[in-house]
């Protein structure tokens, strides 16, 4: 196991990468492991490029995680995962959804997003890449609402995290309202 | 004792909290708003917690419980402390006598603000005392030693935190509840020589005042927070706050470090002894160069020879938010290292521009669109203000030519209407941001005979900053519920003759109300009212109907929702993000898209 584990989540505001970062900071802290993170909050919430940075380990000051630290990148939306690509380290892993999401300001005209181009360059750029299907995962599931939960499991599975599914299942217990357990179960374990 | 994974204006308000405070007061603004509203949320049940109107009320109050002998906390963003700025820069001078913490959060960046002003310079401006903490778990110790220290020294004292630290999450030892202080009130007690402010009284305190910070000075170089950790070598490093862990994560060896966490006063002595052998010391900061020029000083006042470098030098960005690499750069030059050359990459494919937008049913986008076609083709001002609404600058709305401070749109307005008085003045104002100061414009307006109309997006919350209650609400964050203050009844005492009330959402109407209420002289309002639907939960979705869709792209090009998107050449619609509030519905020339109810948005 690494000293310290950094982890980045990115995506769009609204998507639940917040409760992605506390579900993996819970399941650290059952761990003994410390925790600091740290999240975009306010302005850049409303469909905006959001962040968590996730530092697990006891060697940690800032919150922050420097260009090249990142063990591990699980992106929401494959142009954020491209967006956040300089803060991996050689040989870390990318998680990312598939779906793109495009914004206004590509329907306006204001801006371009190449999807196959970007799809691209992850899969020529990224050496450790798990590309998650997620209009599959929210047909089979029935939901859209867990990409979050899908996307942690992939990256547990993928193995660059010391933590365990039965951590991540844990923390869901505690902070999800148990109507919805059997379908985070379900998206935990969907990749 | 126990562990809790805390976010740091959770851990300032557990602190504050376990200190034994009485009153919370404050306003909301990102970085800062979670510390009232965790105050509030984790109150043991004898702490009275206000959202004030505006942060000059919220000091005010604050200010009164502080005469009264009890321990209070006022919460703002840097911006708010402008307002605040009247009552505080005055009760410097009176004093306090039960603690009185100003937490004031400030945003490098900036990230969610108008401006980059530093707290710490705002300090030495005022006199008042300030802690500047480096993480949660300090956020969380060292405000409760900032109340010990006002209500040692009866000043109100700064406790600035910057986004890095308010919004960054630890897990960290904290206080149960049977662990909290439990102090007494005294009560006021009658002394107009103590608590008149007159300019008699003004000199005398003045005097001790300036002898107080002088003292205190020695006194704070004896404090643990401001900290020396011993290194090798003639080249030091001086930070604080959140930079101070950049540094320590972006040293390879061990140089001598200074940690500042009272920048003012300054605590001169203990510089001086990390300054001694040392010829170069960089100063990592962010914000104003505070603890540079405060070195410079010593450096002049005790006649040493280290040359300080930092912001003032260039060796440090006089702007914008320092990064872990921005410092390692900044580092590695001024220890003359080979810099580490950055991995060479292929260039990236463009990626869309994700800029924060109205959510998608948000009925300002109605309320804009409802003004921007009933106006088309008149010369007209739109004055925008500050919340969700100033996303109404983006296209293909373009509805906000300015934005300045809280209120400031309507000044704005009629400034340019006495200089240009064919043009069509609005102001445009949310609920929130019309009580905190709203009033006084509006009545500046009818006063002085200008030609203007206010037009209040009325959500009924605090939208921008998560939704917290207002005057208008009637609800309060104690979670009692009050008698409304109604902005109709507010602008009708002033003496507006045309207050309107139009539901933006029914869009024909609300057309033919600007345009009929534009044109009347004088001061006229229209508020429209509809929830924010970030808070209600919508019960209808919209659909296209492909078949009778012609691609015309009218929705997308003139809404900009963002549940509007393209499938091929026709329009569709998300569903996940449509909330059926059939502003779509009502533009579509060919009458193809169908399914909300704007009354189940309700």
């Amino acid at each position: 196991m690494p000293k310290n584990e950094n982890i980045i989540l990115c995506g769009i505001g609204g998507q639940g990468t917040i409760l992605a970062s506390k579900l993996l900071a819970a399941a650290a802290m059952k761990r003994g492991m410390a925790v600091k993170t740290a999240e975009t909050i306010g302005m850049a919430q409303r469909g905006g490029s959001v962040f968590s940075h996730i530092r697990l380990g006891e060697d940690v000051h800032a919150p922050l995680i420097a260009p090249g630290q990142a063990d591990l990148i699980i992106a929401f939306e494959p142009a954020e995962a491209v967006r956040h690509l300089h803060m991996l380290r050689p040989g870390g892993r990318v998680v990312v959804s598939t779906r793109p999401i495009f914004p206004t300001s590509v329907l306006v005209g204001q801006s371009q997003y190449p999807v196959e181009e970007v799809i691209d360059y992850l899969k020529t750029h990224v050496e450790h890449l798990t590309m998650v299907d997620s209009e599959q995962a929210a047909k089979d599931l029935g939901s859209s609402k867990v990409l979050n939960v899908v996307l942690l499991g992939a990256a547990i599975r993928s193995g660059a995290l010391s933590l365990k599914e039965e951590d991540i299942l844990e923390a869901i217990h505690e902070r999800v309202a148990e109507r919805f357990h059997a379908l985070n179960e379900n998206a935990l374990k969907y990749v | 004792m126990h562990t809790e994974f805390l976010m740091g204006n959770e851990a300032i308000a557990l602190g504050a909290l376990a200190a034994g405070v009485h009153l919370v007061a404050g306003y909301p603004g990102t970085p800062s708003t979670e510390v009232l509203e965790t105050a509030a949320k984790r109150n043991p049940g004898s702490v009275y917690v206000e959202w004030s109107i505006n942060e000059k009320a919220a000091m005010e109050v604050a200010a009164g419980a502080a005469y009264a002998g009890a321990r209070a906390l006022v919460t703002m963003k840097q911006v708010g402390l402008n307002v605040a700025s009247d009552p505080l820069m005055s009760l410097e001078y009176i004093g306090v006598k039960g603690g009185l913490v100003v937490m004031v959060a400030d945003d490098p960046g900036p990230i969610s603000s108008q401006t980059e002003q530093d707290t710490r310079t705002f300090a030495m401006f005022s006199k008042v005392p300030l802690f500047d903490p480096s993480s949660v778990q300090e956020a969380y110790t060292m405000i409760q030693e900032a109340f010990e220290f006002s209500e040692k020294y009866g000043t109100p004292v700064f406790f600035r935190a910057t986004t890095r630290v308010d919004h960054g999450y630890e897990a960290i030892d904290v206080k149960d509840e049977a662990e909290y202080k439990k102090l007494p009130v005294e009560g006021f007690i009658k002394d107009s020589s103590r608590w008149v402010i007159f300019p008699r009284l003004s000199v005398v305190n003045h005097a001790k005042i300036e002898r107080r910070n002088a003292a205190l000075s020695d006194t704070l170089s004896d404090y643990p927070g401001n900290q020396i950790l011993p290194g090798q070598g003639r080249k030091g490093i001086a930070s604080h706050g959140i930079n101070f862990t950049y540094v320590q994560e972006a040293l390879t060896e061990e140089v001598p470090l200074l940690r500042v966490a009272t920048p003012f006063p300054f605590p001169e002595r203990k510089a001086v002894e990390f300054m001694e052998g040392l010829d170069e010391v960089l100063c990592v900061e962010e914000l104003d160069p505070v603890i540079e020029r405060a070195l410079t000083y010593v450096c002049g006042k005790f006649g040493l020879k280290t040359r300080i470098r930092g912001k003032l030098t260039g060796d440090i960005a006089p702007s914008g938010e320092n990064t872990i690499a921005s410092v390692r750069a900044a580092i590695d030059a001024f220890l003359e290292k080979e810099p580490v050359a950055a991995p060479q990459s292929d260039p990236l494919p463009p990626l869309p521009v994700r800029p924060p937008v109205l959510c998608a049913g948000c009925p300002h986008r109605a309320s804009f669109y409802a003004v921007k076609r009933a106006m088309q083709g008149q010369k007209t001002i739109f004055c925008g203000d500050i919340g969700c609404y100033t996303l109404g600058n983006a296209q293909p709305l373009d509805m906000c030519d300015t934005c300045l401070c809280m209120g400031a749109g309507l000044g704005i307005a009629q400034g340019v209407f006495h200089m240009e008085p064919d043009t069509k003045a609005f102001a445009f104002v949310g609920d929130s941001t019309f009580f905190a100061s709203g009033i006084t414009g509006t009545i500046n307006a009818f006063y002085n005979q200008a030609d203007m109309t206010l037009v209040v997006l009325d959500n009924s919350t605090t939208a921008m900053t998560g939704h917290q209650p207002h005057p208008g609400t009637g609800r309060t964050v104690m979670g009692q519920v009050v008698e409304k203050v109604r902005i109709e009844n507010i602008l009708k005492a002033i003496g507006l003759a045309t207050v309107e009330i139009v539901d933006p959402l029914d869009h024909k109407l609300a057309v033919k109300t600007v345009k009929r209420v534009a044109a009347e002289p004088g001061v006229k309002a229209i508020i429209f009212r509809s929830p924010c639907v970030a808070i209600t939960k919508p019960k209808a979705r919209a659909k296209v109907d492909p078949e009778r869709c012609v691609g015309c792209r009218r929705c997308i090009d003139q809404l900009g929702c963002p549940a509007l998107i393209l499938d091929g050449k026709k329009a569709m619609i998300d569903t996940s993000l449509c909330t059926g509030c059939t502003l779509c519905e009502q533009i579509c020339p060919v009458g193809a898209i169908s399914g909300g109810d704007r009354d189940a948005q309700k």
